[in-house]
């Protein structure tokens, strides 16, 4: 038993401490909008805000973030507003397949909530998801016009 | 040594002519299914309301009362962007407004039971729009001849005296109004007219034009359900192994050692090759998977490695081997034999995994009355065949409800992962199953990007003239594993994607003495079609080879491609294209180097040119790639460029990082940390230059990813003098800078 503080909500969920964060969203909270990609926190599909902080929640245990403030893709729109990132995304028409957006979503609003204007250079840093149909040059643009929303 | 051929992993019957054939049995069938997911004709829309009362005037246009307009779509979603293109294609002729346009799939089912509506539902080849496009915007025609006919009919005026603009109807000479809506339920009653005209293309006002995606808003919110996110009531979760060398059965597995783990259910095995664990949830199956002892009998492939099929390859380079020949002309070897010089070259292209983000995965609930699949597939009726077969079940007891995929590439036109979900299934009837493929599965158990080898040979007359290029292929052939009927006389014709006399994928030089041939051999590990399929490497064959003779000849790599190509117009359009776009004919600024490519595949024309710098020798920053496309219609400019850019990441993401190599008959890689992709750090800036001609239909997804890596390796060459004729370049000790 654990209680994570998801969204705003407090959910207790019946799985060990050591269940990964990804798999206890995915499965027991029943948030789908994070994704399983690699399981080794390579890829980045399942990229959450823990504290504020983007972490890949794959690589984060249950017992780790327990009672901590997690925010996933479904919580990103506060009040019903859509986050300027999300805002930019639609504008910039990003997504292809769309699997490792929510993923890249959070990173960059991670990414624009500690660095409001980022450079390509700090993009280049900061952004390390993986996305196999190549969205990079749209990812791109959607950062700029974000920072400048 | 047995290096076998993968006989046993030939499909047992023709998937196609079985469903066609179902199809015609199955006519006129209700199908009477309960679908958790759909609404009574169709799966729900992609906006989600439901269809109860909407009109379907054709096949492919349902509209609602309020207007909304329901375009139905057969070929799948991947990220590729042919829903909007093929939506854009009915709305054209439809004349409806384009923003109250929705879209749905139909199943493959009702596909069957309506003597196959829709047509072809595969999405692969770059199909989607080119093989399709004339029956959908007849789709659409038809319906708006119908609307426009129900208006006339009640205004008791003729229909050649009424007009449509974004979906409301005008009687011209008293000037009343209806709209789509108010009409669609009298048009869906009326005969369909027996012909229509199609506008020409260069009227189009929605086609053609740059317009957002459909599907975008819900990839931004988590809100869209892919293959992974399906949830059915009382639904258990899978994990699965499969003998981790192809070939391999399941000796034994000592399921007493796992059965008391949290959430376990149950212990299947699945085929003679896998087993699979069923459990509450996946993390509680794959952990208990992990932990299940099993025993594989791994056969005499097991033997195999990169160095053996290495060896079996470069041996079918020897001319005394048997090959098939694709294209030939003039006496190529005769020539090379009398030639004043010769230049000569053996390059290498490896294994490759598709490596979709979403890993495999089905959802299955069976019972012995029926068998419902919910999955991301990019052939609806593929995936239904394998249900069909796996469930031993009538095609009027089976559908399949086709998801958003987590990425394709060729991969989700196999049904591997059905069957297994579907045999999972059939071992717990009444509980929905969903199975999905750890990331380490999905490596494991791909359908790979064939491996082959090639020497090629060119040879000059005294003038530096090439007289003859010999091209000899040896490796694997896709159809003979895939689609073995589709084999000419054993030979495999899309083997010579890109270097084929004629047709779709056509070599852009013509040489006096030409000979284009394919000693086939077949190791055991699986290939499938990767996006772009032969192209890649013939591309990077015959281009990077390209740039070697005009070396030779002391020439340009662009002249010397151009006094090859007088014949071959649309090839050469594109090359110049990008060739004035990049600037070829001044120099290129300080430090930078520049390479050049073309190819012709999936009907359409491209050509890349790239801008590299390199540092130390091996560190390559990509700074720019030009394209040029010449796909004979652009449907949607922004997605064309979108495919273009992506299609560059997934071929240089193959070409510096991927790789897939064979230790004791498995595949080596298990994931993303040895099986790397490109991120947006070594992502160039991509330009696009469309130029097209008009008068056939090629593709888009495919085409381009052929030249972004032989266009790298050529400026690599100009940077470096070194030319690398052997992939991934990471085994160069080449990476990005």
């Amino acid at each position: 038993m654990a209680n994570l503080k998801i969204n705003g909500k407090t959910i207790t969920v019946d799985v060990e401490d050591d269940t990964p964060l990804l798999w206890a969203i995915r499965e027991n909270v029943g948030l789908t909008g994070t994704k399983y990609g690699c399981g080794i926190a390579q890829c980045g599909a399942c990229t959450v805000h823990v504290d504020g902080v983007a972490m890949r929640s794959c690589g984060v245990t249950v017992g780790e973030t327990a009672g901590k403030d997690i925010t996933t893709i479904e919580g990103l729109a506060a009040g019903g507003v859509m986050h300027k990132v999300q805002l930019a995304w639609i504008a910039n028409d990003v997504p292809q397949c769309g699997y490792c957006q929510s993923g890249m979503i959070m990173a960059v609003a991670a990414l624009l909530k500690e660095n409001p204007k980022p450079s390509d250079d700090d993009i280049n840093d900061a952004i390390t998801n993986i996305c196999r149909c190549g969205t990079f040059q749209q990812v791109r643009e959607a950062i700029h016009a974000a920072a400048n929303a | 040594m047995n290096l076998q051929v993968n006989q046993h992993l030939m499909p047992k019957l023709n998937r196609r002519a079985f469903v066609i054939g179902t199809a015609t049995a199955g006519a006129g069938l209700a199908l009477g299914l309960d679908l958790p997911f759909g609404g009574p004709a169709v799966v729900r829309a992609a906006d989600g309301a439901p269809e109860v009362n909407a009109p379907e005037v054709n096949a492919w246009v349902v509209i609602r009362p309020d207007d909304t307009v329901v375009i139905r779509i057969a070929r799948s979603e991947m990220g590729q962007g042919t829903l909007t293109g093929l939506a854009q294609l009915v709305a054209e002729e439809l004349e409806c407004d384009w923003s109250k346009v929705t879209t749905e799939y139909p199943t493959p089912g009702q596909s069957v039971a309506r003597k196959r509506a829709w047509g072809d539902f595969s999405t692969g080849g770059s199909r989607g729009i080119r093989t399709s496009q004339d029956y959908v915007r007849k789709g659409g025609a038809t319906a708006r001849v119908m609307l426009i006919q129900a208006a006339a009919n009640e205004w008791k005026v003729p229909a050649t005296e009424c007009k449509v603009s974004n979906g409301v109807i005008t009687h011209t000479p008293s000037g009343k109004t209806t709209t789509y809506g108010k009409v669609a339920e009298a048009a869906a009653k009326l005969e369909p007219p027996a012909d229509v005209k199609l506008k020409d293309p260069k009227d189009w006002t929605i086609a053609g034009k740059g317009l957002k995606r459909l599907d975008t808003v819900d990839k931004t919110t988590g809100k869209m359900t892919y293959g992974i996110d399906v949830k059915l009531p009382g639904m258990l979760n899978a994990a699965i192994k499969d003998c981790p060398v192809f070939g391999g059965k399941v000796k034994s597995f000592d399921e007493a050692k796992i059965s008391g783990m949290k959430g376990v259910k149950k212990v299947v095995p699945v085929g003679d090759s896998a087993v699979a664990v069923v459990a509450d949830t996946w993390w509680h199956a794959k952990t208990a998977l992990d932990a299940l002892p099993i025993v594989w009998d791994e056969g005499d492939n097991a033997k195999v490695s990169s160095e053996t099929i290495a060896k079996w390859l470069a041996e079918g380079l020897d001319n005394a081997q048997p090959a098939y020949i694709g294209n030939q002309n003039g006496d190529a070897k005769a020539a090379i034999a009398g030639a004043a010089k010769k230049v000569e070259a053996v390059y290498s292209y490896p294994y490759q995994n598709h490596a979709t983000m979403e890993p495999m995965n089905a959802t299955v609930l069976y019972t012995p009355q029926k068998c419902e699949v919910w999955c991301g597939t990019q052939n609806g009726e593929a995936a239904f065949a394998a249900a069909l077969e796996a469930s031993g079940l009538p095609a009027d007891k089976v559908d399949v409800h086709k998801l958003m995929l987590g990425g394709g590439f060729g991969r989700r036109g196999m049904t591997d992962y059905v069957r297994q979900a579907v045999a999972i299934a059939k071992q717990m009837p009444g509980t929905p199953i969903k199975l999905l493929w750890s990331r380490e599965e999905d490596m494991q158990h791909g359908k790979y990007h064939p491996i082959t080898q090639c020497k090629l040979t060119g040879a000059f007359d005294a003038d530096n003239n090439l007289v003859a290029l010999h091209y000899r292929l040896s490796g694997q052939s896709i159809l003979f594993s895939v689609r073995p009927e589709a084999l000419q006389n054993g030979m495999d014709p899309a083997a010579f994607q890109g270097v084929a006399q004629s047709g779709e994928a056509a070599i852009g030089y013509s040489v006096p003495n030409l000979l284009v041939e394919h000693s086939m051999r077949n190791p055991h590990v699986p290939p499938g079609f990767w996006r772009g399929v032969n192209v890649n490497h013939n591309a990077i064959y015959m281009e990077c080879f390209m740039d070697e003779l005009a070396l030779a000849a002391g020439q340009d790599p662009l002249e010397f491609r151009r006094k090859l190509m007088g014949k071959n117009p649309k090839h050469l359009a594109v090359l110049n294209a990008v060739a004035e776009k990049i600037g070829w004919s001044t120099p290129a600024p300080k430090g930078i180097s520049r390479g050049i490519a073309q190819v012709m595949g999936y009907g359409s024309y491209v050509a890349g040119a790239a801008e590299i710098s390199v540092t130390d020798g091996s560190k390559i920053k990509v700074h720019r790639i030009v394209a040029s496309t010449d796909p004979g219609y652009v449907v949607n400019p922004a997605q064309v460029e979108r495919q273009i850019a992506g299609s560059f990441v997934y071929g240089l993401s193959a070409l510096f990082y991927g790789g897939c190599t064979v230790k004791d008959g498995r595949i080596e890689q298990t994931n993303f940390d040895t099986y790397n992709s490109m991120r947006i750090n070594e992502m160039p800036k991509v330009e696009s230059v469309m130029v097209p001609s008009g008068g056939f239909w090629g593709g888009v997804g495919e085409p381009t990813i052929g030249v972004a890596a032989p266009a790298v390796l050529n400026a690599y060459f100009a940077a470096t003098g070194k030319r690398i004729r052997s992939f991934p370049l990471r085994n160069q000790n080449i990476s990005f800078a």
